[in-house]
């Protein structure tokens, strides 16, 4: 079926007026020789049978709902008034509010929301929100080099490494150079190489590691380089904002607020600065302003540095953002509010302590990441990684997602040489994870080890 | 806090200005007592918890639900908005996505095999749809893609040793301005080409841009006046002759999908905004989708992971050793892929060629409708599925815009392209009936015949009037409370 509403009469009288025979004649314009291809393409369904296809589909594929896997992508709770109220027809069926006046419920939405990621950062100036975390990153990269106006990045190898091979693949279209920093007991060794224009650390760091990245930011300043920070927007309810440790740009991925996991995306990246900044950002941005009679209003505002005006001198070729993802993070924020937020926080800091006590007094697991770490952390297993992640999915449990080699023995202490490196497996926590689940998750993995 | 800003309605408080000390919403499980600073050092903890709002459910419904309406989508009302293909997003995608919201994208792949498979079917229908050999789901929206397709084509040059040689991107001057910024910020060199007096690119004009510095042409086909290239396949004959690479900006797909594949035209690369073509809603700006699609010799350069198969099943492969890496972690916009999925497998090649053909009877029925009511038409011939129009001599396009808001209708994309003065781009898609064109033609027409001073201060009745750019530019306010 298709959402064409043209009855045969419409047609007809249609043609008529615009004085073709046939809907094929409105393509000669189209060279004979390509025009109206043969496409092989399953044939239609209706909505009954596509639902019934996807469910199958869906049925082959195993709920990661109270998962223990992570990588900046957790199994937090999505309250049902976020989708409720995100997926309005209204917002979810707009365009870029370009005409103000009638868009100020984005607008004002998106205003708001760059309020929020203001304060979480503790950074004055937020943008409207950009693809995802890795994408954020990137961009704040190349922010920083404009700035800087150099051509080196400095990234630390406690950034998450799809995150880093994002950051490669950036530097690599515009001929910047990228040397990481390595990770030496959880931290970051501060040695920057000659020229750096952009230092880039996480917090919490890749294995889960709390690291105070003022030294890096320290050092980054020195040496006349702008520092970003990757942070996760749960760990800033409790954890110093990168604004009051020196990050000149803060960036981070935002599912953990109000968006499903959906395999990975859509979700939102966010990007706050300094305000020295603003005219660097890319993305879109929202300024109150007033209307004729006066009346406070919003609007996109320096748009003077976005492609659609600036063409080839555009601070960044984005368009299309994450405008109802970030919504449904600002409406996420704004259900918790700071005593909410800070809950889902201590919870799930406090399972993710309890279940690395329980898996690591397993024989042969090992803890891999130093203290202090936030819900998410990595082990040693006496087996390779993907085996036991496969083992558990098995037994129900998505836990134990295998992490890089680069990570072995000399990023978490004092090389050993019986470590193995594939051996190393990712867990993380949240606030909906039940002390059952821990003991399910302990009991399956010590007789996955056994 | 409202009583001190008598301007400021109820209804449009921010929600900063409705919060409570104390107030709660949502409550997460109970949280145990733990000491935080032992846990996370105490010198790592934040002096203060961010000002969040504290507000009660219910104000945080009426908060959302009030700003909803004031603002205006495709489930409201007509939105002929040009480039931007803004039809109706079918409501049993929103059903389907539900399906799938619950995957991780590190969960074991033998957990996720529905999920792969959808996308190694997705990569081969877009495949088929564009005539393409390979396709990558990764890039999260159409200039994203655009970036990944231009680093895709620089990877090629680079494996033929022409890297160095090649620092020029081709673009004509009736391009998206993403294709320009695109290219810059792939770090090439852009050169415009000026467009003929039919609208078309001119070949003369391209030929003689030609040669062996040239990475790329980028073209929108239909363009951005809604015309097709007619010479379109002696531009791919000329690009190729001196080894540059053809690149087709999918934007403006709608018109030819299924009608004409741009791998038949002779393009290398495609990208696709599946928010346009394939029905993934806009949401105020994003989250879209940006496929890429390639021809067999740029296929080792698409970025990893891809989605193959594998024995019976589906896998992700990322042993791929002349890719250009990642755009975005994980595996693209998976949400987005799903709507698409469901949408193509409804309407199936009679359904998409359908589809593609009443979008471009649509624009060409209202282009005769606006015709009539005194609006001038630059290039006036059968278009695709949007076209260029002018209101007649003396009327600001800006206050035509305006007008059409206080009417209750979204206007057309203005003074875009650049090449035509006070342009309004006109898309109106296949989804809207005939009845629904007239009376927009109808209102249009009301519009133009407004007295000037009506005109120049409209709207009046739209949730705020025109708003001070100028202010917001020059000391923007950019958040609450500052």
């Amino acid at each position: 079926m298709d959402y064409t509403p043209h009855t045969p009469q419409d047609l007809q009288a249609m043609l008529e007026r615009v004085g073709a025979r046939s809907l094929l004649e409105l393509f000669e314009d189209v060279p004979a020789e390509i025009r109206d291809p043969e496409l092989r393409l399953d044939p239609p369904l209706s909505e009954a049978e596509l639902m019934r296809h996807l469910r199958e589909l869906a049925a082959q594929n195993g709920s990661a709902v109270a998962s223990f896997l992570g990588g900046g992508i957790r199994s937090h709770y999505v309250p049902a008034v976020v989708p409720a109220l995100a997926a309005r027809a209204e917002f979810l069926t707009a365009y870029t509010p370009y005409q103000p006046e009638a868009s100020q419920g984005l607008l004002q939405a998106i205003f708001e929301y760059q309020t929020m990621i203001s304060e979480l950062t503790g950074l004055p100036v937020a943008n409207a929100s950009m693809y995802d975390g890795s994408s954020a990153l990137a961009e704040g990269v190349l922010l920083a080099l404009r700035e800087s106006g150099r051509m080196k990045v400095a990234l630390s190898q406690g950034v998450h490494p799809e995150y880093r091979r994002v950051v490669q693949t950036y530097a690599d279209a515009v001929g910047a150079e990228v040397v990481t920093l390595p990770l030496v007991e959880g931290k970051t060794v501060p040695r920057l190489p000659e020229g750096v224009g952009a230092v880039v650390g996480q917090n919490p760091n890749f294995l889960g590691t709390v690291e105070n990245l003022a030294p890096l930011a320290e050092a980054a300043h020195a040496a006349g380089a702008q520092f970003v920070a990757v942070v996760d927007p749960v760990s800033l309810a409790v954890l110093k904002a990168p604004g009051a440790y020196g990050a000149d740009v803060a960036v981070g991925e935002g599912q953990p607020l109000g968006n499903a996991m959906a395999y990975g995306g859509p979700h939102f990246g966010f990007m706050a600065v300094r305000a020295e900044l603003v005219r660097q950002l890319p993305g879109r941005l929202v300024s109150e302003t007033t209307d004729a009679d006066g009346k406070r209003g919003y609007i996109l505002t320096l748009q003077a540095r976005e492609q659609y005006i600036r063409r080839a001198k555009a601070k960044s070729n984005i368009t299309t953002n994450a405008q109802l993802t970030a919504l449904m993070g600002a409406v996420y924020l704004a259900a918790l509010g700071p005593q909410g937020l800070r809950e889902v926080a201590v919870r799930s800091v406090a399972t993710a302590h309890a279940l690395a006590e329980r898996l690591a007094a397993i024989p042969g697991v090992k803890m891999v990441t130093p203290a202090p770490f936030f819900n998410e952390f990595v082990l040693e297993l006496p087996k390779p990684a993907e085996e036991v992640r496969r083992a558990l999915a098995e037994r129900g449990i998505h836990a134990a997602s295998p992490v890089p080699a680069e990570y072995g023995p000399k990023a978490h202490g004092p090389a050993r040489p019986e470590g193995n490196l594939t051996h190393l497996a990712l867990f993380a926590c949240t606030e909906q994870h039940t002390e059952a689940d821990l003991e399910r998750l302990e009991a399956a993995l010590r007789e996955v080890l056994a | 806090m409202i009583a001190d800003k008598p301007e400021v309605t109820v209804e449009s408080a921010l929600i900063f200005e409705k919060s409570v000390p104390g107030r709660r919403g949502v409550l997460p499980p109970k949280a145990p007592e733990v000491d935080l600073g032992a846990l996370l050092g105490a010198e790592n903890l934040r002096p203060e918890p961010p000002r969040l709002p504290e507000v009660d459910e219910l104000t945080l419904v009426r908060h959302y639900t009030n700003l909803s309406r004031r603002q205006i989508g495709i489930d409201v009302t007509f939105y002929p908005l040009g480039s931007c293909t803004m039809k109706y997003n079918p409501k049993v995608h929103e059903a389907a996505v539900q399906l799938f919201a619950d995957l991780h994208p590190y969960q074991d792949p033998s957990t996720a095999q529905g999920a792969l498979r959808l996308m190694y079917e997705l990569q081969r229908d877009l495949g088929e749809i564009t005539g393409m050999d390979a396709v990558t789901l990764q890039p999260a929206a159409g200039a994203h893609g655009e970036l990944t397709g231009i680093m895709v084509i620089r990877a090629y040059h680079a494996s033929r040793g022409e890297a160095e040689q090649r620092r020029v991107v081709l673009v004509p001057d009736s391009a998206h301005g993403s294709n320009p910024a695109t290219a810059s910020m792939a770090g090439y060199q852009v050169k415009e080409i000026p467009s003929g007096p039919d609208g078309e690119v001119n070949l003369e004009a391209l030929q003689a841009e030609l040669g062996p510095h040239v990475a790329a042409i980028m073209l929108t086909n239909p363009n951005t006046l809604g015309l097709f290239e007619r010479r379109i396949l002696e531009i791919a004959k000329a690009a190729h002759a001196v080894g540059a690479q053809l690149y087709y900006d999918g934007a403006n797909l709608n018109a030819v999908m299924g009608m004409a594949r741009p791998g038949d035209m002779g393009f290398d690369v495609v990208h696709l905004n599946l928010h346009k073509t394939f029905t993934v809603p806009h949401g105020g700006g994003g989250p879209g989708s940006g496929p890429v699609g390639v021809k067999a010799h740029l296929a080792p350069f698409l970025p990893v992971p891809q989605v193959v198969r594998q024995g019976e099943g589906y896998a992700l492969e990322y042993d791929r050793p002349q890719s250009i890496g990642q755009v975005k972690s994980f595996f693209g916009n998976f949400g987005a892929l799903v709507r698409s999925y469901a949408y193509i497998k409804m309407l199936g090649a009679e359904g998409i060629k359908k589809s593609a053909a009443l979008s471009v009877l649509n624009a060409n029925y209202l282009k005769e409708l606006l015709k009539g009511e005194g609006f001038r038409i630059p290039y006036d011939r059968t278009c695709m599925h949007e076209f260029v129009a002018q209101p007649p001599e003396g009327i600001r396009t800006l206050d035509v815009a305006k007008g059409l808001l206080e009417m209750g209708y979204h206007p057309p994309t203005v003074y875009f392209p650049l090449i035509v003065k006070e342009a309004l781009m006109v898309e109106p898609t296949e989804t809207e009936s005939k009845e629904t064109l007239e009376a927009f033609a109808r209102v249009m027409g009301e519009v133009i015949r407004k007295d000037k001073e009506w005109l120049e201060g409209a709207p009046y009745t739209t949730p705020v009037r025109r708003l001070d750019e100028v202010q917001a530019n020059r000391r923007p306010k950019l958040r609450w409370g500052e």
